[in-house]
């Protein structure tokens, strides 16, 4: 499990290692065919940031020789809002007073309904607050059965599950799983994530064995950039990402750096990423591993969508509604988080094609998960 | 400099593993396998006479900290390698067995099919299994789930001496692993050991550019020089080469 391989690496002697990168090794990581994670350190580093040019040419290169020029398009479906953990940063949080939602399967297919007059969306991602009780492996199952004829590719982000809570929902045709770190600082995710099942720190890191162990076709990987230091959280997401590539070798990855946006918990970032951060960050995860999938939600602006995704991500969110129902059923319920890019879908896929890039809705059918 | 690669819980500080096969004498061979300081030592249990007290290859292999990889050359599938192993097993006293399947008497290539049961079985039987195989990435991790304690892709068929013609396939098998790799099979001079290590090979297998040298030892000796320097130039982090151009027009500009 990966807490165990994680023991081998300090977060203090990783922050200083990075710190300490110089012009040389940002050159050597450049010009390196595999640079692994010593050269991601170099890259991401302050000593990289005058090399950003060079890197969006390298990572251009490496996402079109794996992507060639496409964007793939995914939507996020909230199904519930409903949540027993009290993360200090997130509007779900369980002492937040507000009316708490859980979708009813007639609701959710009016949902499915409402998403598909927006664009031909065929990747949904189905999102919940952490409430195993009321919302657990049974509401999933009910809710994918319900999303199935719908869409080809599903996904979820939901609590970490049981290898069998996973397996479960596979059958039922889920194809990929997203699960956020949050932070890989053991010690302050305890601060920040203080009760409920989501203040076990193995319990989540070691989701994505049993995700591994599950057959889950697709991870989906990241830190919430705003907790703690991001390059030193960054890195051992890519030390994390490393593992489960070589243990669960059949899978694919993606990877996503969500900046901490306002949210109904007025709670602060802890530290602040620039746009040129999140563009240097992109850039190295690329160089680092060339195959993974980068995605970038509609918590980023339009402008750095349109232009990122012809350097280094492969896949986009468009016209998302972050509240349970917000598509149909509830346009007004609370939602996680403020969304920056509010274009409709045929926009943000007509800016794509005027950047030269095809638009894709559909590479996955529903005939492979029945298998 | 402790750099030591450890296969099956056992531990070796020489990366050059040796073979056995095309020598002129036994002594040649005696002399080639001292100086080339390798800890594992391949030999074709086909060529040994187990029932004999003191097989006269044998006792020109065994010395002080060398050790015995029985190999299954001339086993034509999972069935017969089995069989084999749990003879050399008796026969060597040892769980180490080099797993190699090569149906096709005329390369020598390796029957990928019969080397994955095999494995399987052998690793069940608690052996320590290291197979030749073809530099097959996806090969690699079906082994490693099957129990392999280690890797042991070609660089080139048999014998050779061309090098690494499988380098890319290589790259990748070693990015990958979670098992030792060892490069095996092709490496025809010091040069493509070193060039094995420079990779990340964690250790290479020479038998034929040894053998059939002019000067046996003396051969076997540069290859364990250049395995040591392969290894020490991969270790202290290799330069590379040539860098990208700048584009001309600016890429980052939206920022």
């Amino acid at each position: 499990m990966f807490s165990d391989e994680l023991l081998k690496f300090d977060w203090q002697e990783t922050t200083a290692r990075i710190q300490s990168m110089t012009d040389a090794d940002v050159r050597r990581a450049l010009a390196s065919p595999r640079p692994g994670v010593d050269g991601f350190m170099a890259l991401i580093s302050p000593a990289a940031a005058p090399y950003l040019e060079q890197m969006a040419a390298r990572s251009r290169a490496l996402t079109r020789e794996r992507f060639g020029k496409t964007v793939s398009m995914y939507i996020p479906m909230y199904i519930t809002n409903s949540c027993s953990n009290s993360c200090v940063y997130c509007g779900f949080n369980c002492h937040n007073k507000f009316e708490r939602v859980i979708l009813t399967p007639e609701q959710i297919e009016d949902e499915c309904k409402a998403i598909k007059r927006l664009g031909p969306f065929e990747n949904l991602l189905l999102v919940t607050g952490e409430n195993p009780r009321k919302a657990g492996v049974d509401y999933l199952a009910r809710a994918l059965q319900v999303c199935r004829p719908y869409f080809s590719n599903m996904s979820v982000e939901v609590m970490p599950l049981s290898a069998e809570g996973y397996s479960t929902l596979v059958s039922e045709g889920l194809n990929g799983v997203v699960c956020f770190q949050e932070t890989y600082h053991r010690e302050r995710y305890k601060v920040y994530h203080p009760a409920g099942q989501k203040s076990d720190f193995e319990w989540r890191v070691n989701g994505f064995d049993r995700m591994g162990q599950a057959g889950v076709h697709k991870i989906g990987m990241g830190v919430l950039i705003g907790l703690e230091d991001w390059r030193t959280d960054v890195t051992m997401m890519a030390r994390h990402l490393l593992y489960l590539r070589k243990k669960y070798w059949r899978t694919r990855y993606s990877v996503n750096f969500p900046r901490m946006r306002a949210s109904a918990s007025g709670y602060q970032p802890n530290v602040i990423m620039s746009d040129r951060e999140l563009a240097q960050l992109t850039f190295a995860f690329r160089i680092f591993d060339h195959d993974v999938d980068i995605s970038v939600s509609t918590r980023e602006l339009p402008v750095f969508r349109d232009h990122i995704c012809a350097l280094g991500a492969t896949s986009l969110s468009a016209g998302s509604k972050t509240e349970p129902g917000g598509y149909y059923t509830y346009p007004q319920a609370l939602e996680q988080f403020a969304v920056s890019d509010e274009r409709t879908p045929s926009e943000v896929a007509d800016a794509i094609r005027r950047a030269g890039q095809e638009v894709v809705w559909k590479d996955w059918d529903e005939i492979f998960d029945r298998c | 400099m402790t750099d030591i690669l450890k296969i099956g819980g056992v531990e070796f500080s020489s990366r050059l593993f040796t073979g056995t096969g095309k020598f002129s004498s036994n002594s040649v061979m005696e002399e080639a396998i001292k100086a080339s300081g390798s800890q594992l030592v391949t030999v074709a249990m086909k060529r040994i006479d187990m029932g004999a007290e003191n097989d006269d290859m044998l006792r020109h292999i065994l010395s002080e900290g060398v050790r015995l990889l029985p190999n299954t050359s001339g086993v034509r599938d999972a069935r017969e390698a089995v069989l084999a192993a749990q003879l050399a097993r008796e026969a060597f006293e040892t769980d180490f067995i080099k797993l190699e399947i090569h149906p096709d008497p005329k390369y020598l290539l390796p029957d990928p099919v019969e080397t994955l049961k095999a494995t399987e079985e052998l690793a069940r039987l608690g052996f320590i299994v290291m197979p030749y195989i073809q530099a097959d990435p996806v090969l690699c991790k079906r082994l490693e789930e099957a129990g392999t304690a280690a890797v042991m892709p070609l660089g080139a068929p048999i014998g050779t001496n061309k090098g690494l013609v499988t380098r890319d396939l290589l790259e990748i098998i070693i990015a990958e692993s979670n098992v030792p790799v060892v490069v095996d099979a092709g490496l025809g001079a010091p040069s493509h050991a070193a060039a094995a290590m420079e990779l990340g090979a964690d250790a290479v297998l020479v038998n034929t550019a040894i053998a059939v040298a002019g000067n046996p030892a003396e051969m076997a000796r540069a290859f364990a020089e250049a395995t040591v320097a392969g290894r020490r130039g991969y270790l202290a982090g290799l330069g590379v080469q040539s860098s990208e151009a700048v584009a001309s027009s600016p890429l980052t500009d939206f920022l």
